[in-house]
């Protein structure tokens, strides 16, 4: 037991020196709790009384949204503007009285600083106005004495350069509220803004930036006696968008008066080139708050100004849908290119009749004839024989009413009828269904961005997903190149029969677009046009000589034309709705024509550089 | 030990009930006591209520409990045996936390386990001294002479701090490393063996820093120059000064600490929950509840002194060890002696991990008590 022995011995003493070590430093500990809550104390309770070290948060600046060549969507500006720390003034009505003496306060201003006033903790300084002049800050300065707690300083403030023409795009940013708040903390800062739609709300992680950090000293009355230390934030990232912003404008002009949307793409990499919805709104409006007249003004017309409609209208895609009807039947061996339908003007089918929009009938039809002079009948057949099921599925590959990866919140993903879903409804699948989704008519409703896509995967056969973001800070977002995108998988032999019927559409002798034709040299673009009725057209009224065109504005057909170019190396993909524009070879062709005509003189998909205007314009016919 | 003897010890240390009574149940009360506390810190942290860190406080807390009690029961000699296994699941856990953990704070301390996360660095730690403690309970004087005999635990103790500051969580590491160091002593090496290796430590660690990427370095920057973050340690230890300062000798009294309620001190739910108790107590409230972690420490030391067995000896000094220096550095953190974050004061500051771990190690401690007199041969019977 010697060895035993030892080794406890020695354990013992070890053990009471680590012991005494511990009593030691708990000795230690306790002292140094006196010094600093007794020796020290009352210095300390003084700084907790009055003196205090306050930290001020400071707000980072927004990440700017540039358009692909550099230039500013939105950016920031500064702005003067005068604060209140609550803790720091005796009585706040009476300062506030003070305040309107100087510079008014209409009574909804008041309300909304006591509102935040009761919101935030006492330290946190309130807003009271923002955009002051000159003069008022100098006012302001001068009756310092009176207004205890107010402070001018000076913040930012977004602005956007390109106004209504980005605004669906880009969105718009509003003051934070409770929940922004109890997020993020840097909220609680005034003249913060979070984004509320568009990009900026997908994107407003990145673009919010780092809060920075003053220590100040301030005495009991607030004032700041002297900066301790101070800590720069992260300003936010400057994001990068695909959108070439000239030509966003270019499209925008020559919809006109139009309530319409387009969308232009890169078609093989899905970099959205321009995004237009019109009418549009006023984006800065929603920074300083919106006035109940303008609100109603808004959401009171109606062609629905705050709506995205290229990205969350939904249309029943007419005859466009029919490529998607064609590549269907072909990928599922139901037609060849070579079959041929009669088209007497109608199919009768059951007890219906359905019509083709031609009434004297177009003949012997094969798919590229059925194409070129977009034969419903030969459609009604493509799709009898395919099922509903199959063209669902195929529309679904084609990037149709599936969910898409654009950084727009609010897309809607549009929908397509299946037997499945007819079936939980309770009711049977008529065939007669079928044949009217042949035509893009029926129960489905898409969405212009989604045609573009579906336009985009045809032209190029890659699976590409649209995407507004280019560049983060100094990095490239993923998907700029087009060996991002996988194959769609459907066979390049389909593809051509239905590019080669598309092209017929425009260029060739009696199709149903001529006036898509492009005026430039050795540059064709392969299209489709679409008139989608937005009421049921009865047998009755079909006898009477019904014309559409007569009807109001409201019941009119939606006109619709999807297009790619250059149609032997397909580039750039264009989906055009012009709502209740009658027809699409007449309302939308013409206007799809001079989009893809500047898009294809501009190139902005080619070029690193924006092009000047002059470039642009020398190089136009 | 006559043979009568023998069979009453392996008796009453077989019995549940006996087993029981053996427990050091005015310790399990300090220990009730100091949960209590962190309850009445923690409610009015949360400005006077029990939502949302007191009740579940307490709730852990009687898991917590419940297993410490658990693992008391258990046979300290199968505890030994287990140790290694201990040590090679937390080393395997330390690994997975850096493959696959998440980043916490500017760490990647965490591991999710069963949806809770879970830091393994701390359990780390507890099956550090059992392994330890198992190596070194069989050691002969004679062997512990022998410089190679000391290679293994000495690795032992490397490969844990190492991985952890990888992570990198530097508090931690030398927290673990001083829990080895103490662990060595104890066992009986030289004083000048000891301080050779701490100091062969201090040399490597300039060149295990060179080895770390750019981010892990910042990461380590952060940690010893809080000042270069804005809102970080630099400015919470001058608020945490202010506000005990301003407690004064009896404290503005209960829910009535205006820096802590006027949210100048941050984190006071976690780090800086001493501070909350000494600006609402003052001096006599904060020295109270030194006195009690004081306690505890020195109680850890005295079952550690009353044990029979090498292993129960070792066991019981590394977790004192342990919980001591959660409380020294915690405590010299809000005082700002030490200019330092992330460390908890057990059983007080609202969190998980470090509450289920510290009532493990009390429950290792306790097994050692119940099982003080067990014989526990080293495995090299009569000399």
């Amino acid at each position: 037991m010697k060895r035993e022995t030892k080794r406890t011995g020695v354990f013992t003493r070890r053990a009471l020196l680590v012991g005494g070590a511990q009593l030691a430093a708990f000795g230690a500990l306790g002292a140094k709790l006196y010094q600093v809550q007794i020796v020290q104390g009352a210095r300390y309770s003084t700084l907790a009384e009055t003196n205090r070290i306050s930290a001020r948060l400071i707000a980072p600046p927004r990440g700017r949204l540039l358009d692909r060549f550099g230039e500013p969507v939105a950016g920031n500006k500064l702005n003067w503007r005068a604060l209140l720390i609550a803790e720091q003034t005796g009585d706040i009505t009476a300062t506030l009285d003070n305040f309107s003496r100087i510079v008014p306060l209409a009574d909804h201003e008041r309300a909304r600083i006591e509102r935040e006033l009761r919101r935030h903790r006492r330290f946190i300084p309130v807003t009271v106005r923002e955009f002051l002049s000159w003069e008022d800050m100098a006012s302001i300065e001068v009756n310092a004495p009176d207004l205890p707690g107010i402070l001018v300083d000076v913040g930012t403030t977004r602005i956007y350069p390109f106004g209504p023409a980005l605004a669906h795009i880009v969105g718009y940013v509003a003051p934070p509220n409770d929940q922004d708040v109890a997020e993020d903390t840097m909220f609680a800062l005034p003249g913060m803004r979070v984004g509320r739609a568009g990009v900026e709300k997908f994107h407003d992680k990145p673009l919010r930036g780092r809060a920075g950090a003053v220590q100040l000293e301030v005495n009991a009355v607030g004032r700041v006696i002297r900066e301790l230390d101070r800590q720069e934030g992260t300003p936010g990232l400057d994001i990068g968008l695909t959108i070439d912003s000239t030509l966003q404008k270019m499209v925008i002009d020559r919809i006109g008066d139009e309530s319409a949307s387009a969308v232009v793409m890169d078609a093989r990499n899905g970099e959205v080139l321009a995004m237009v919805t019109n009418p549009s709104f006023d984006p800065s409006l929603f920074n300083s708050g919106v006035s109940q007249a303008q609100w109603l003004e808004w959401t009171r017309n109606r062609r629905a100004p705050l709506i995205n409609k290229a990205a969350s209208g939904l249309y029943a895609p007419g005859s466009t849908f029919k490529i998607v009807v064609a590549m269907a039947g072909l990928e599922s061996k139901a037609i060849t290119p070579f079959d041929i339908v009669n088209c007497p003007g109608y199919l009768d089918f059951g007890d219906r009749r359905y019509h083709c929009w031609s009434k004297y009938g177009h003949g012997g039809m094969d798919l590229r004839g059925g194409l070129k002079n977009s034969c419903d009948v030969y459609f009604y057949e493509v799709a009898r024989r395919t099922g509903i099921d199959r063209i669902a599925a195929m529309a679904h590959r084609f990037g149709l009413a599936v969910p898409l990866d654009i950084e727009l919140p609010g897309t809607r993903q549009g929908f397509m009828p299946t037997r499945a879903w007819r079936m939980k409804q309770g009711k049977a699948w008529n065939i007669g269904d079928t044949i009217v989704s042949g035509i893009g008519q029926g129960y489905m409703q898409l969405t212009p961005l989604s045609l573009a896509v579906m336009v985009s995967r045809m032209a190029t056969g890659r699976a590409v997903q649209p995407h507004l973001t280019r560049t983060f800070g100094n990095a490239m977002a993923p998907g700029a190149k087009a060996e991002d995108w996988p194959s769609l998988g459907v066979s390049e032999r389909s593809l051509h029969a239905i590019r080669e019927g598309m092209w017929a559409v425009v260029n060739e002798q009696g199709g149903s677009a001529p006036l898509a034709k492009l005026d430039l040299p050795n540059v064709q673009m392969a299209g489709k046009t679409g008139s989608a009725q937005v009421r049921n057209v009865t047998r009755e009224q079909r006898e009477h000589g019904y014309k559409s065109e007569n009807q109001a504005w409201e019941l009119r057909p939606n006109a619709l034309f999807v297009a790619f170019a250059p149609y032997d190396a397909p580039r750039y993909a264009l989906a055009l709705v012009v709502e209740h524009g009658n027809a699409g070879a007449a309302a939308a062709a013409p206007i799809a024509r001079d989009i893809m005509t500047d898009v294809l003189t501009r190139d902005p998909a080619g070029r690193r550089e924006a092009p000047t205007q002059r470039v642009a314009e020398a190089n136009a016919p | 030990m006559s043979v009568l003897e023998r069979r009453l010890i392996r008796e009453t240390s077989f019995g549940l009930t006996n087993k029981l009574w053996q427990i050091s149940w005015i310790y399990v009360l300090l220990l009730c006591v100091l949960a209590s506390v962190g309850y009445v810190a923690l409610y009015s942290a949360a400005g006077g209520s029990p939502e949302p860190y007191a009740s579940r406080h307490i709730l852990r807390f009687g898991f917590g409990l419940t297993l410490m009690l658990s693992i008391a029961m258990v046979d300290i000699r199968f505890i030994a045996r287990m140790s290694w296994l201990a040590y090679a699941g937390s080393v395997v856990l330390l690994i997975l936390v850096l493959k696959m953990g998440h980043v916490g704070k500017g760490a990647q301390r965490w591991l999710d386990l069963g949806g809770m996360p879970w830091q393994p660095s701390e359990l780390m730690k507890i099956a550090l001294i059992l392994a330890l403690a198992a190596w070194f309970h069989r050691a002969s004087w004679e062997r512990m002479g022998n410089p190679l005999f000391l290679i293994p635990p000495a690795i032992a103790v490397l490969i844990p701090v190492g991985l952890i500051l990888k992570e990198p969580n530097l508090g931690t590491a030398v927290i673990t490393g001083a829990i080895g160091a103490t662990i060595f002593l104890g066992a009986g090496v030289r004083w000048w063996k000891v301080g050779i290796g701490l100091g062969a430590i201090g040399l490597g660690v300039p060149v295990a820093y060179h080895h770390l990427h750019d981010y892990q370095k910042a990461r380590i920057t952060t940690f010893l120059n809080p000042e270069s973050d804005p809102l970080g340690a630099g400015y919470n230890i001058i608020q945490s000064k202010i506000a005990l300062g301003s407690g004064g000798m009896w404290g503005k009294g209960f829910l009535q600490g205006t820096q802590g309620h006027l949210n100048f001190l941050p984190e006071k739910q976690t780090d800086f929950i001493f501070t909350m108790l000494g600006e609402e107590f003052g001096l006599v409230g904060s020295l109270a509840l030194l006195g009690l972690l004081c306690l505890i420490t020195i109680g850890g030391m005295l079952i550690a002194l009353r044990c029979r067995h090498q292993f129960g000896r070792l066991v019981a000094l590394g977790v004192s060890m342990n919980f001591f220096l959660y409380v020294l550095v915690n405590v010299a953190m809000v005082t700002g002696t030490i200019p330092v974050g992330g460390v908890p004061l057990p059983l007080v500051s609202h969190g998980g991990t470090a509450m289920i771990t510290v009532m493990i190690g009390f429950g290792l401690l306790m097994s050692v008590h119940v099982h003080r007199d067990t014989e526990f041969s080293d495995g090299r019977d009569e000399v």
